[in-house]
């Protein structure tokens, strides 16, 4: 490793982490308590190519005792290397993954990931997918943390209604692009807009 | 407080607590197995509440603590100044002014809007336990959405008492899914959980957190012909005359007389110094 990449290694973290790491859990709480709701979310520099949002939900959500998929597009040894030294996270493979993260076509197919089991619904995987923006809503979305209904861009309606439908078990996601959160759980319904 | 870590945990068990609630709010109603601290006070004092509290916090924040509506007892207390001294957050009594209020018990009575976060101190999180004392079990039931145990306690008990005679920790149904224990508030605050705050609830002695997000359908069960009733004392408080409100039963001396006052006493004071009044009003004041 050059010196360049170790100094990327090393810096990026949080500047002052229990603080930083509260407010960053507040928006990716209130992203996944209300579906459809973009957050604001920082305090993290990850390496080239990683949105701060996707960086910032890592560092507040990883340790040692979660394991991380990367998807090949975001997978790259600058990557592992600062997730490493400041989540201490196991890079693992898709079906044991608690937390994957990459674009949407790179993280197909999306049954690889854990759903949980009917004892343990929790024990599923949740998914942060890096988009290139998250204000062109193209989907209604209906359910636990939604007033009515609100409005979402997502990538993609079939697999994620088909996610719905395995509820209780199925997959959570976070949608991320620059230093926006949006969260999608497994209990919401979403068709497409009318 | 620079002693002690932001909000007393340390970040690896805030991180830990932190999934667990993202877990919980994606299957309302759904208990979600953590791993539960030691904390600075006994179990059966708000531990899970807590330390889900201390996961939720930021140095934003101000936090109200009440214990069955009370913000001036022994527990409501002695937590508040423990977030006071290890979170340096701000602390208040009045409902709208807090961003998190911890709670064991009630609900308050003012509507929580959007920018709030309700955090209950669960007891016994698993509303099937006395119905089945085995956690593989109940686990079991829940898999299989197996729920007919508890309409035939709420049977029981309209064929002994004539009506449903449970009055606190009445079960709910969440999204036509979980059942999931309320806490033990009283059944008059049942409705009021389909708000627009999100709930947190936190069981530290039994390890487990559960959630609702905002306006999640929460369904108090009942039978066609024994509807769910959210009763309450039938008086008005004594102190500011409010009929609207949950009210506690005082004995005021050894002749019998008593009085109804509110239970959640931020509601009732802000009543009174608005000018209302009840039977006692004058005199209390």
């Amino acid at each position: 490793m050059d010196q360049q990449s170790r100094n990327t290694v090393f810096a990026g973290g949080f500047s002052n982490p229990p603080v930083a790491s509260a407010h960053a859990f507040r928006a990716a709480m209130n992203a996944m308590a209300r579906p459809g709701q973009v957050q604001k979310i920082a305090g993290a520099t990850p390496p080239e190519g990683i949105s701060v949002a996707a960086g910032s939900l890592l560092l507040t959500l990883c340790d040692p005792e979660t394991g991380v998929f990367l998807a090949p597009d975001v997978d790259s040894e600058a990557l592992r290397g600062w997730l490493a030294f400041h989540t201490g996270a196991p890079i693992v493979a898709a079906e044991l993954a608690d937390f994957a993260l990459g674009g949407w076509q790179q993280l197909q197919p999306l049954n690889r990931f854990r759903i949980g089991t009917a004892e343990y619904p929790d024990r599923s995987a949740t998914l942060i997918v890096e988009m290139h923006r998250l204000d062109v809503p193209n989907a209604m979305l209906s359910g636990p943390g939604v007033k009515d209904t609100a409005r979402m861009q997502v990538p993609e309606l079939a697999a994620l209604q088909a996610n719905a439908a395995l509820y209780p078990l199925g997959r959570d996601f976070f949608f991320t692009s620059g230093s926006q959160v949006a969260g999608l759980p497994r209990s919401t319904q979403v068709i497409a807009e009318a | 407080m620079s002693d002690y870590n932001f909000a007393y945990l340390d970040e690896q068990t805030k991180r830990m607590i932190r999934r667990s609630i993202l877990k919980g709010l994606a299957v309302p109603g759904y208990q979600v197995p953590f791993a539960s601290r030691e904390m600075p006070m006994p179990y059966g004092w708000g531990t899970g509440g807590v330390q889900v509290s201390a996961a939720t916090l930021t140095p934003d924040d101000t936090l109200k603590v009440i214990d069955q509506g009370a913000d001036d007892t022994t527990n409501a207390v002695s937590i508040r100044k423990f977030f006071e001294k290890t979170a340096g957050v701000d602390t208040t009594e009045e409902t709208a002014e807090a961003s998190v209020i911890q709670t064991r018990h009630r609900i308050p009575e003012a509507e929580l809007t959007e920018d709030q976060i309700l955090v209950y101190q669960v007891p016994i999180p698993e509303p099937l336990r006395f119905l089945e004392p085995r956690e593989t079990e109940t686990r079991k039931m829940h898999a299989l959405e197996e729920y007919g145990l508890m309409h035939v306690k709420l049977y029981e008990d309209i064929s002994q008492h004539g009506a449903i005679a449970t009055a606190y920790a009445y079960p709910v149904k969440v999204e036509g899914r979980y059942v999931m224990d309320p806490s033990p508030i009283p059944k008059f605050d049942n409705p009021k959980m389909e708000m627009a705050a999100i709930q947190l609830f936190g069981a530290g002695r039994e390890q487990r957190i559960y959630a609702l997000p905002p306006y999640t359908q929460v369904v108090s069960l009942d039978f066609e012909d024994y509807p769910f009733e959210a009763s309450k004392a039938d008086h008005p408080c004594d102190l500011c005359g409010a009929e609207d409100s949950y009210l506690d039963e005082v004995i005021l001396d050894d002749a019998g007389s008593r009085m109804f006052v509110c239970s959640d006493t931020d509601y009732c004071r802000s009543r009174c110094e608005a000018g209302h009044s009840g039977r006692l009003g004058e005199e209390a004041a």
